[in-house]
């Protein structure tokens, strides 16, 4: 039974530490600009499918570089999200700053967006997309150097010119080369990452096995924390986030081009997402509905650690991980066996879904007692 | 009372006035004119639209007016749906267990289900039961100040938990696939073209009368509450008000009409089950009242209804396309047209003729001439 309670504990930690990687940045983004990034699980989505592409890759090359293709899948999906998450910011959130709820609803539209995309990427879209880009902002570039009288009239006119040109671009490769085109990079199905030699099988404790891929799991959180406290409190952007963090026009006034700390900061944010999908690659089967299943948790988890500290996040994450492993997996059903009521209770919750039930109920009842969270901000701010 | 207000009085009864004969009209030309034009199979498409601008009514009360995002409508529109659905799986059985519980072995009725025997019960829990658990959630949950951001996260994890449970419970709810397969109500079958022209009736009764309920709340003193609380609550609360009330109940209120039209939309669709529930459908009526205007009633409709039609239109087109589409209505909604086509309307100087003055909330008073000229004559220089 003590060996049951310990191996859940160890399942509920690497959970949580999933849940921290991805909360991380949620939190970051959400402490520095109040907003509610719904893209997240996407984005995390996002970073499996790099892992997966990579994989691929270094699958060609043969086996000794396969068996170290997890770093490199690591700083690919961090960059690739990371590069993600600028051009959102840049192009979307940087409009809604101050009103959150607005942002809630755009990053929702942006998620919707990347799931299709996700489903239906392939050669003829990603070529439309470019001649789109290259035409349209291309055009916008040249209009803007030189003012006409006509200039809005001019930006009016590209906007369907180059829309047209590259649908028409599209259907004619789609027409000309078929199915070598138009077949989807990875379409609605789930895809597999296989994991390394090294990383399968786990290290022999007593009765039973820590899988190595959860220990490798726990070890990349300990590390993107520690980075990330370590970027955060010793680099002088670091210290321009915290300011901004605490007082936005203060630090405005002090000359931190606020605006390249938000971009900056969410691009982090966004790249840790990218950290973490290539974590949860691990745990199980990729789709383009990856995302959705683990946002919500990440999202309780900043509610509970509150705004703006490490810590709260990091307590928050452990702790609804491993209740929600605990009770889903119906290891707490089994410690109270000798009282039945009570082990009934906990068999009736002892489902993955059901744990959530009970996960909820559970923060309800936490908020009664901290509104603000584990580490609840201090200070004089009416409206945080 | 003087001349000039008691003319006001006259003038406003007039319009209230003439508003009643434009919702009749309405009403008339949808009961009577229709029918004759549509297709049977529109017709009940449009019953179920209209149901859908119900509970899009009650997203614009709780967040046009009062401010607070929901997205966890869903919830209260899949519980009124499953409340009358239970009545009609009673009904059917005639006595014994429905159909699916004696599937999944089930052999005794779960005592919750024995009070939906009663049609009245029935009706009225389609009201109390989405009303009783949005007063209960939102006392929880507005008593500890939790709102913006905080609020509308913890309004989606309750979508997602009551998806899991409902979802999870096959034996008490059928789970995945829901209730189906109706037959009588009353003693009359429900899938006659007769009763479906009952059931379209009275949705659009029940549509008018929600309009009223709506419009009676928003126009008084209440009204101007809830729009004082969605623009500084604090300043209510130091008026002396208490804010928490007023928002259980607008919540209360806007969880019963979204029972109502989840009844009206299951009687219609033939069906109710856990996917109604779905974060994606919560979120999405949000963007109906985005689409259409928040805080303006007409607005609510009308945007439930053009997106429901784009999106049967589009969906019957290109079935992939709107997922792209509906990511890119969001973006394109909340970015460029942020109050929505009412709300463009209006700007765009098509008032309401002779309606009185919108009552200006507080972000529009920096427009404010009389404001600016006040401003200038203290001399105090207003931002930018």
């Amino acid at each position: 039974m003590l060996i049951g309670l310990f191996d859940g504990l160890f399942n509920g930690i690497s959970i949580g530490a999933v849940l921290l990687i991805a909360a991380l940045g949620l939190a970051i983004v959400f402490g520095l600009m109040g907003v509610i990034n719904l893209a997240h699980g996407e984005l995390m989505m996002l970073g499996a499918y790099t892992t997966f592409v990579v994989q691929n890759v270094f699958r060609q090359f043969g086996e000794p570089f396969f068996e170290i293709y997890i770093f490199f899948a690591l700083i690919a999906a961090f960059f690739v999200t990371a590069g993600v998450g600028l051009i959102l910011e840049r192009g979307v959130i940087r409009y809604l700053y101050g009103r959150p709820l607005e942002t809630l609803l755009a990053t929702w539209g942006v998620s919707l967006i990347l799931q299709q995309f996700v489903r239906s990427v392939n050669w003829v879209l990603v070529i439309g997309l470019a001649v789109f880009c290259i035409l349209f902002f291309g055009g916008l570039w040249v209009l803007n150097r030189r003012q006409s009288a006509f200039h809005k009239w001019a930006i009016a006119a590209l906007l369907p010119l180059s829309l047209g040109i590259a649908i028409a671009a599209g259907r004619f490769l789609a027409d000309t080369y078929q199915l070598a085109v138009t077949r989807p990079w990875f379409g609605a199905q789930n895809v597999d990452v296989s994991a390394p030699r090294w990383l399968r099988g786990g290290l022999p404790l007593g009765n039973f096995q820590l899988p190595y891929a959860r220990l490798f799991i726990i070890a990349l959180t300990i590390v993107c924390v520690a980075g990330l406290y370590y970027f955060l409190q010793r680099s002088p952007w670091g210290l321009r986030i915290r300011a901004v963090t605490q007082n936005r026009s203060m630090s405005s006034c002090l000359g931190i081009p606020t605006q390249k700390v938000d971009a900056l900061t969410f691009a982090l944010g966004s790249g840790l997402a990218g950290v973490a999908g290539c974590a949860i690659s691990y745990l199980g089967s990729v789709g383009p509905n990856t995302g959705q299943n683990y946002i919500v948790d990440t999202f309780m988890v900043v509610v509970v650690g509150g705004v703006g500290k490490l810590v709260g996040t990091i307590v928050a994450a452990l702790a609804i991980g491993t209740v929600n492993y605990l009770v889903g997996s119906g290891t707490l059903a089994l410690l109270f066996t000798p009282i039945q009521p009570l082990a009934d209770f906990f068999t009736f919750f002892a489902t993955t879904s059901m744990a959530k039930v009970m996960v909820f109920a559970l923060i309800i009842a936490f908020l009664q007692v901290r509104p603000g969270g584990i580490f609840p901000q201090k200070g004089r701010t009416v409206d945080a | 009372m003087d001349a000039v207000s008691r003319l006001g009085a006259r003038g406003k009864r007039q319009t209230l006035w003439i508003e009643v004969g434009i919702v009749l009209a309405i009403a008339l030309f949808l009961i009577l004119v229709m029918p004759a034009v549509l297709s049977n199979f529109r017709l009940n498409l449009l019953g179920r639209f209209l149901s859908l601008a119900i509970v899009a009514l009650g997203i614009d009360l709780i967040w046009g007016y009062t401010g607070l995002l929901s997205l966890g409508h869903g919830i209260f529109f899949a519980l009124g749906g499953y409340a009358i659905a239970m009545h009609i799986k009673l009904e059917d059985a005639d006595g014994g267990l429905p159909d699916f519980m004696s599937l999944y072995g089930g052999t005794e009725l779960p005592w919750f289900w024995e009070p939906f025997y009663s049609f009245p019960f029935a009706t009225f829990a389609v009201v109390t039961i989405p009303a009783l658990l949005a007063g209960v959630l939102g006392y929880l949950v507005f008593r500890n100040r939790i709102k913006g951001v905080y609020f509308s996260i913890l309004t989606q994890a309750a979508t997602i938990v009551f998806f899991n449970f409902f979802n999870g419970q096959q034996k008490l709810f059928n789970g995945t696939n829901g209730l189906t397969n109706f037959q009588t109500l009353l003693g009359t079958s429900v899938n006659t073209q007769s009763t479906q022209f009952v059931f379209y009736s009275l949705t659009i009764v029940l549509l008018a009368g929600a309009y009223a309920l709506c419009r009676w709340l928003t126009s008084g003193r209440f009204g101007r509450l809830l729009m004082a609380i969605r623009d500084d609550e604090s300043r209510v609360r130091f008026s002396g008000y208490n804010p928490t009330e007023f928002k259980v109940l607008v919540f209360a209120v806007s969880g019963a009409l979204a029972g109502i039209a989840g009844a009206m939309y299951t009687l219609q669709s033939g069906s109710v089950s856990p996917r109604l529930m779905d974060v994606a459908f919560s979120i999405e009526m949000v963007i109906w009242v985005a689409i259409g205007g928040r805080g303006t009633l007409v607005g609510a409709i009308l945007g439930a209804l053009l997106v429901n039609y784009a999106r049967s239109f589009l969906s019957e087109q290109f079935a992939e396309i709107w997922l792209f589409f509906q990511g890119a209505l969001f973006l394109i909604v909340v970015t460029v047209l942020p109050d929505g086509i009412v709300g463009w309307l209006k700007s765009q100087g098509i008032q309401n003729l002779g309606r009185r003055k919108q009552s200006f909330t507080y972000p529009s008073l920096e427009e404010d001439p009389e404001v600016q000229q006040e401003r200038k004559e203290i001399g105090v220089r207003s931002e930018e």
